[in-house]
Formats: C-alpha cells, sequence, structure tokens
C-alpha cells in the first residue's frame, strides 16, 4: 500500500491501482480519455518521490525530466505527492541586479533571486508587477555559465509589465518572480543530433540559452541558429553570437531581415522561409521555435512536414496579454 | 502465427513509428486538414496515437459513446465519409510504408472501419 498526496490531503493507492483510480475513486477531478497510457489527457507531475518508468513512455524527454508522468499507467511503488500540470507554483524574492539595453525596445533584465533557484536555460518565468498583473519572459542566461538570470524584455505598447519594467525598475529592486516553468530547453544526450533553432524578435532569449546550454553539454551535431526581425534594428546579440560561431564550428547564425533589402551578412527573406530553404529535409532533427505565434505554429507545421518528428519539436509562442 | 494483432504490427514501436508518418499524410492532405486547423499539434499527435493503437488492436479503453462525443463537434462542422474514406486511406498508406503484410492491414482497416458510425456520429 503507498500512499498518493495531492493538494494536502492523502490517499491510500491499492497494490495494482493506478494514481488516475485512486484519486478519482476520491473525488478527485483528473482529466483522462483513453486510460491506456497513450493520449496523455491525464498528464500530471510528481512534485517528490519517484514513478515509474512506464508511467512516462512516450513523453517529450523535456517532460520526463520535470517528473511528469501519466496517471493512468503509473501504479507507484513508493509514496508519492503529485499535481496536476497547471498547478500553480510558488513566488520567489528576486534582486534586479542590472538593466542593459540590447537594442532599441529590449532590455535585458539580470535578476539575481534570494535563494536557491533551479532552471533550465529556455525555461521562462513569470514576472510579477503586482498580486494580480504578471508575464511571462524566458530564461536567456545558462545556470552554469550566468551568475544572474536574464530575461529579455521587449516594451510593448501599453504593456502594463514591460513598460513599467522599461521606465520604473531600478537596480537594488526587489521584485516577486516564479519558479522556472516550461518545457523549452536543451536535453543532453543525442550529442551529434542536428538542432534548429528559429526566433522572432525577443523569442531569442530562450534559444540564446539553449545555445549556449548545448555548446557547454558538449553537443557536436549542427546547431543552426536563425533570427528574424524586420530589419536589422530589430535584431541584437549580433556580435556575440557571430563570435560563438567563430568559436564552434558547428555552430552558425543566420540573422535575417525581411522588409527591404539585407545588408551584408544578413540574409533577406522571413527567418521560417530562410530556415527551410537552407535544410529543407528535417528527418533526424530536434527543432525550437521561439517568438511571434503566427511564425512558431506556422513553423511547427511546416517543420514536422519537412521531417522533424513530432516529440523532436519544442514550441514557445509568445502569446501576448489580453488587455 | 500466433499472438494478437497488435503484437504482430509489432507494438508500441510500430505505433510510434506509424504515428508521425499518419499525421503527416493528414495535414498534407486538403480534403481533411482543415479539421485540424488550431489544434496543439502535440496534443492532436498523442490523440492520433491512441487512435492507432487501438486500430493496431493494442490496449485502450475507448467506447463508441467516447468516440461520438469526441468528433460531435467536427460532425457539426461537416464531417462526413468522404472524410473517414480519406483518413482511411492513410491508415493503410502508412502500414504499407512500414512495410506491415496485407492481411495485418485489412484486419487493422477493419477495426478502424468499425467506428465508422460512432465517429460520424450516424
Amino acid at each position: 500500500m503507498t500512499r498518493i498526496t495531492f493538494d494536502k490531503a492523502s490517499y491510500d493507492c491499492g497494490e495494482n491501482e493506478s494514481v488516475l483510480d485512486c484519486l478519482t475513486a476520491h473525488g478527485v477531478p483528473v482529466p483522462s480519455s483513453c486510460k491506456a497510457g497513450v493520449c496523455q489527457t491525464c498528464l500530471m507531475r510528481a512534485v517528490s518521490g519517484r514513478v515509474p518508468p512506464e508511467s512516462q513512455k512516450g513523453l517529450k524527454p523535456t517532460l520526463i525530466e520535470q517528473n511528469y508522468f501519466l496517471a493512468c499507467s503509473c501504479t507507484p511503488a513508493e509514496d508519492i505527492e503529485v499535481a496536476l500540470p497547471e498547478a500553480g507554483k510558488g513566488k520567489i524574492l528576486a534582486t534586479v541586479a542590472g538593466l542593459e539595453p540590447l537594442n532599441s525596445e529590449i532590455l535585458c533584465v539580470k535578476l539575481s533571486p534570494v535563494g536557491p533557484f533551479e532552471y533550465r536555460a529556455g525555461q521562462y518565468i513569470n514576472f510579477f508587477r503586482d498580486d494580480s498583473t504578471a508575464r511571462s519572459y524566458s530564461l536567456a542566461s545558462v545556470a552554469n555559465l550566468d551568475d544572474c538570470i536574464k530575461l529579455h524584455v521587449r516594451k510593448i505598447p501599453d504593456g502594463r509589465v514591460s513598460t513599467w519594467i522599461h521606465e520604473c525598475l531600478n537596480p537594488g529592486d526587489t521584485v516577486d518572480i516564479s519558479e522556472a516553468l516550461g518545457d523549452c530547453f536543451y536535453v543532453p544526450g543525442n550529442p551529434e543530433q542536428g538542432l534548429l533553432l528559429i526566433g522572432t524578435g525577443s523569442g531569442l532569449a530562450p534559444l540564446y540559452g539553449i545555445v549556449r546550454d548545448a555548446l557547454l553539454a558538449g553537443h557536436t551535431g549542427p546547431i543552426r541558429l536563425y533570427h528574424g526581425s524586420l530589419t536589422v534594428d530589430g535584431l541584437y546579440l549580433i556580435d556575440e553570437l557571430r563570435r560563438l560561431a567563430r568559436d564552434y564550428s558547428n555552430f552558425t547564425y543566420t540573422p535575417c531581415v525581411s522588409e527591404g533589402a539585407a545588408p551584408d551578412g544578413f540574409s533577406s527573406g522571413i527567418v521560417l522561409d530562410v530556415a527551410l530553404r537552407d535544410i529543407p529535409e528535417l528527418s533526424g532533427w530536434r527543432v525550437y521555435l521561439c517568438g511571434n505565434p503566427a511564425m512558431v505554429n506556422a513553423a511547427k507545421k511546416q517543420t514536422f512536414l519537412a521531417g522533424a518528428s513530432m516529440r523532436d519539436i519544442y514550441a514557445d509562442p509568445f502569446v501576448p496579454a489580453q488587455p | 502465427m500466433s499472438g494478437s494483432l497488435y503484437e504482430k504490427i509489432g507494438g508500441e514501436a510500430a505505433v510510434n513509428a506509424a504515428v508521425d508518418i499518419f499525421y503527416r499524410k493528414v495535414l498534407a492532405d486538403d480534403t481533411v486538414n482543415k479539421f485540424f486547423d488550431g489544434v496543439d499539434m502535440d496534443k492532436q499527435a498523442a490523440k492520433q496515437k491512441a487512435f492507432l493503437t487501438m486500430a493496431f488492436g493494442g490496449p485502450h479503453n475507448y467506447t463508441g459513446e467516447d468516440m461520438r462525443r469526441g468528433h460531435a463537434h467536427l460532425v457539426a462542422r461537416g464531417l462526413n465519409d468522404a472524410h473517414f474514406d480519406a483518413i482511411m486511406g492513410h491508415i493503410g498508406a502508412t502500414l504499407t510504408e512500414l512495410k506491415v503484410p496485407a492481411d495485418l492491414i485489412a484486419q487493422a482497416a477493419a477495426i478502424a472501419e468499425s467506428t465508422r458510425k460512432d465517429v460520424l456520429g450516424k
């Protein structure tokens, strides 16, 4: 007999009983559908305790690493505490360590969390202006390379949080952030796999983290980063990325501008088109897509049709907040 | 030859291999891909996998009523026999591509075919 803890209550789980059956028998509403470990409707996360490997079959590696599992096919061998995927995570206090403009509209915000803060480059945090107003920003920093966590905050016209960050935040201020969230990050293993990363605007932030995380992990396969904007002024970290490409022969950086003729060293066209023109066959590749939701959704479909496996496509659409 | 259809086709490994091929065919087919616009592709791929698992004789707990409820919104948008036929064609082509023997393909097709009335809400 094992104990399952959910939302501060504990339940006895029978020897051959699944987490799904146990919780639903006690009136906990867990969504489910196929009950055969396939459809992933009953996805949950183990907050503590280990789940059997068969309950993680078919999940993306980034979900497995965060202890996600399928409740219908999980018969735990030990006591576990579980949560639904959308369960809110706690707030963390952080100090503003620095503010540095990256271009005319994007600011690099450096934060030092008070106390331990675990994250993977490419995940995101929620940044609170007050209790009821928060926005999500991706992490451009790499835990083993950077002292602070770094966000790339684009100033949105009338944006309640981004305008406040750009105009009112000062070094030394303390702010509330969430724990790191999301499953768009680099997972070691398969070091020879090709990595294609496509981003628009401040969608470069998670990709900048993922690229450096992969290089740090000794990834040997080709790493191809495409960053797009309307004009050269919308791009940033150009020198840093060119330097990185000089230092690592398996990494290339292709900045793209979609409006007008591109100057020397830049590609002309929509970033997704440029990337797929260079790499039309994506069987076996791992793909990361971040930024404009229309681009991300189109890219998800087109990279899949170009041969990338669904479980190798990681997407982070920057959906604008509703006013 | 002993074993269930699911084992003969190749079990979970076969479904994993089939799901990307099948979903790619569906998305590339202009007669049916409108039904998949705007849905989360990850969630959709997982559902496709559950459906293929069932068609391959694998473990599932879907009832006719689940099939009916799960597709009612698509029937309201015009899902009909022609679309169902197209999907059947993609299942067959996927299994052919994976070099599954014809008699096993016929068995899988029969299982998928058995859901027609419920999927189409008839």
